[in-house]
């Protein structure tokens, strides 16, 4: 750990909230992503069995 | 092979799926190396002291914030002009990354600010039209969600981007048209006079490469998720018709 002297609180609280605000927009993006693969998926079998039992 | 290609859903889709694990990994790399390499590898800048260490979140942010606008108006008006799809949802998945970059600079700013300027906020110029432009990445997410219409939404949002593009280019030139103000002048720039010193300049650029990377990433990752909303809303009314 760096010496960061009296700034440290700013220079610490800058880093922590500019990381948690990236993971969470990465975090976010991922599992949105995920969901809706899932449910196109989802989705796109239920038609293909519609198809099949007409 | 033509750029206009990647504007078929399918071939976007093959493609970005190819590149986004290889530029994911390369974002992760980068960023982390570059922000290790700032916080952990530098010195204290002799009149900033330890705050320094801000510049390397708050320099890549602000410019990733305001090239995202940039790039939102390219596919605003490629959306206008040549009605692809691929590139309107494109915008609308870039609008959260921009809006995100542009609270990351203001809140780091304000951060920075106050120890160095003796306060958090001054309508100061540069800061000013940068708090507009989140306000317009804000306004823009808004306008797709309030207009259930897909096409008349991303019309909509084209124009309003067109608009919020003079914000986009306040916010960097605004040192510029407007010689005043606490905020100071570009730091990392093509103009070596005007640069850092070189032991901040490297880690700032690695930092801002794996922010590139990372724009890009997120940017095919959230265009893919659109165009499966998109694909999933025509599966679900063609499942009730039959």
């Amino acid at each position: 750990m760096p010496e960061l002297g009296k700034y440290a609180a700013e220079v610490l609280s800058a880093y922590g909230i500019s990381l948690t605000l990236l993971s969470g927009l990465v975090l976010w993006s991922v599992i949105a992503g995920r969901r809706m693969r899932a449910r196109l998926a989802k989705a796109e079998d239920e038609l293909a069995k519609g198809r099949e039992a007409s | 092979m033509s750029l206009w290609e990647y504007a078929n859903p399918r071939r976007f889709m093959a493609a970005s799926g190819a590149v986004l694990p290889w530029i994911s990994g390369l974002a992760a790399v980068l960023v982390a190396l570059g922000l290790a390499w700032g916080f952990f590898g530098t010195p204290d800048d002799y009149r900033q002291g330890s705050t320094v260490k801000i510049f390397y979140l708050h320099v890549p942010a602000a410019m990733i914030a305001i090239n995202a606008w940039l790039m939102m108006l390219v596919a605003s008006l490629i959306w206008l002009i040549r009605r692809h799809h691929v590139s309107a949802l494109a915008a609308k998945a870039a609008a959260p990354v921009g809006l995100t970059m542009t609270v990351v600079t203001l809140v780091t700013g304000a951060i920075w600010g106050q120890p160095m300027w003796g306060t958090w906020w001054e309508w100061d110029p540069r800061l000013t039209s940068f708090l507009i432009l989140g306000l317009f990445y804000l306004g823009y997410l808004a306008l797709w969600e309030a207009i259930d219409d897909p096409d008349a939404a991303a019309d909509l949002t084209s124009v309003l981007c067109l608009v919020g593009s003079v914000f986009a280019i306040l916010s960097r030139y605004a040192l510029v048209f407007w010689n005043q103000g606490l905020h100071q002048g570009a730091s990392l720039s093509l103009d070596k006079e005007q640069n850092v010193a070189d032991v901040f300049w490297w880690p700032a650029m690695v930092t801002l490469a794996g922010f590139v990377c990372l724009f890009v990433a997120l940017v095919l990752l959230r265009t893919r998720t659109e165009i499966r909303a998109r694909r999933l809303k025509a599966v679900v009314a063609r499942a009730r018709m039959s």
